[in-house]
């Protein structure tokens, strides 16, 4: 169907199929498939719009087209509405891209998480990642009433149920289950610092097969996190993504330090970004350098980006990181039966000559 | 040069808002609590002498089992949950979710936590170890660490708990666990005469 070689990790029938199951693998996603075969995966985030126009979140995930192996959906994050991660992951899946699937815990009862996770396997979503959320006073609707029916630990063991054991949490059964591969997020950056370790081994007893971090601007810290995790044996259980993401300037920096719940950035970047000339560049550079730093700590499968409203720098970072070893990432490409529509309506809107059925027919016969 | 970071929805929002000269002590909307956290924390420090007691009592509460059971456990709800009330709302700031999990959580009530998480501390932590949501609570996760560090068997803070059950709520979870653990020791004793 596709009419041209297929790329890495795509089915041939159709980029928007899920692809051939393997063994050892929950999911029958491009993710699960990079991780698994050892590979630095990358993966970003989703400027999510605010708006219920499909071109929209085309238009922002084509910036990542060839860079990203997965992209992800956030689940109203910072508590602001925006459209839900379900929608976008819908649109996603249709044009073959792999999203991650963001659940808060803060909207949603158990009743709800259980029937998107259901829905969203439906649509092709073969990732999922399990977060409590942020409180409501985070956002820009504090009146809301916050949720939290389920917390991230115990929605991980949600899915992981209804996923291995087929069925909901109730114990009604399920036909079909979610083949998805279970995400969780870690922050090693905010006390209590001794037991974020075994926080991470809750979550992947709970179900985690990878993790995403909160933003990492404190490598040594990060490093320290790192080995702690490596001697208690949770890297063979457990994909660790590192979050990076370029800061604007020292004043953004200040302000997602004091505004931004979880955000750690020590007095050290803050100095290098003011003493910087431009300081967005010099934010870029601050993050391709983490980027080089981290994935050297043993126990990191990959970077996860997460450049707010900077989204364009994505592919520059990850190509001047060289984090991707001259791999390329699924990317977009035209089909065939694409390239046959595009020639067939260059014909009509570019030529001045009315096609009669007599000359086409003999046209065909030739 | 520097950019200026555009104002976010939230910051908007909250500028818009009608001032007043009433200020709510607490931003939480679960329940507005006014207490200092000062007997809370107090709890937290002598995590391992309540675990002790806690623990004896346990068995004390089991071994009236037969009254409980005379009495009728329907009878004795009212007075036991009114006694369980205020006892564990003074030391604990108890929410009476009915499924008590302070012996797993280092003597920190974890349903004081604004999002109610029973599994551990959320990424939001505070750098002063104070809670995300209120910025004046110290983090209940961060207390049930350092309170399960006291205790014996401090380490059960590392199992994965369940999720609450909400049809549990403003019930005693103090004659749930003996009924529960007098049906145990009851089954145990059928299988080995």
């Amino acid at each position: 169907m596709t009419g041209r070689p297929p790329q890495a990790d795509e089915n041939p029938a159709g980029i928007d199929l899920p692809l051939e199951p393997l063994p050892g693998h929950s999911s029958l996603g491009r993710l699960e498939r990079v991780l698994r075969r050892g590979e630095f995966a990358v993966t970003a985030e989703l400027n999510p719009p605010d708006s219920a126009n499909p071109a929209d979140v085309y238009e922002r995930a084509a910036i990542f087209d060839g860079w990203v192996d997965g992209i992800n959906a956030v689940d109203a994050s910072g508590a602001n509405c925006h459209m839900s991660s379900v929608g976008i992951c819908a649109l996603l899946t249709r044009m073959g891209y792999a999203p991650i699937m963001q659940i808060a815990c803060r909207d949603r009862n158990r009743i709800a998480i259980q029937g998107d996770v259901l829905g969203a396997s439906a649509m092709g979503v073969g990732n999922i990642l399990c977060l409590t959320g942020d409180g409501v006073q985070a956002g820009d609707q504090p009146g809301a009433k916050p949720v939290f029916d389920l917390d991230c630990m115990s929605l991980l063991e949600t899915i992981r149920t209804m996923r291995d054991e087929s069925k909901f949490l109730s114990g009604r059964k399920l036909t079909t289950p979610p083949a998805v591969f279970l995400g969780a997020a870690i922050n090693p950056f905010a006390p209590p610092i001794d037991f974020r370790p075994h926080r991470l081994a809750k979550k992947i007893a709970a179900g985690a097969q990878f993790v995403q971090s909160q933003y990492c601007y404190d490598v040594p810290m990060f490093r320290e996190y790192m080995k702690r995790v490596r001697d208690m044996g949770l890297t063979e259980h457990c994909f660790v993504m590192c979050g990076v993401g370029p800061l604007a300037s020292a004043r953004t920096a200040r302000w997602m330090r004091s505004n931004v719940p979880g955000v750690h950035i020590p007095d050290t970047v803050i100095e290098r970004l003011e003493g910087a000339e431009n300081q967005k560049l010099e934010g870029k550079r601050l993050c391709i350098d983490i980027i080089n730093e981290v994935k050297e700590i043993e126990g990191v499968s990959g970077v996860h980006m997460m450049a707010y409203r900077q989204e364009e720098l994505v592919a520059e970072i990850v190509h001047d990181a060289g984090v991707l070893k001259g791999r390329r990432p699924w990317r977009k490409e035209p089909r065939a039966d694409d390239m046959q529509v595009a020639e067939r309506l260059e014909q009509i809107l570019g030529e001045e000559t009315t096609e009669r059925q007599q000359e086409m027919a003999k046209d065909a016969a030739n | 040069m520097a950019e200026r970071p555009q104002p976010t929805q939230a910051s908007l929002v909250r500028k818009a808002q009608a001032k007043s000269d009433y200020k709510p002590a607490d931003v939480s909307p679960q329940r507005r609590v006014q207490s200092r956290y000062t007997v809370r924390l107090w709890s937290v420090r002598h995590a391992r002498g309540l675990e002790w007691l806690y623990k004896h009592f346990a068995s004390v509460f089991l071994t009236l089992h037969p009254v409980w059971k005379t009495l009728g456990y329907g009878r004795v709800e009212r007075p036991v949950k009114f006694v369980e009330r205020n006892v564990k709302g003074l030391l604990f700031d108890c929410r009476m979710c009915g499924q008590c999990v302070l012996s797993s959580t280092g003597m920190s009530c974890p349903m004081n936590c604004p999002k109610q998480l029973r599994n551990g501390p959320c990424g939001g932590v505070r750098a002063n170890g104070n809670c995300e949501v209120e910025p004046d609570m110290p983090c209940v996760w961060v207390k049930a660490w350092e309170g399960s560090r006291a205790m014996r068997e401090g380490d059960m803070i590392l199992s994965v708990q369940k999720p609450v059950d909400q049809s549990l709520r403003e019930t005693s979870s103090w004659l749930r666990v003996t009924a529960q653990a007098a049906a145990e020791r009851d089954r145990a004793k059928v299988e080995q005469p």
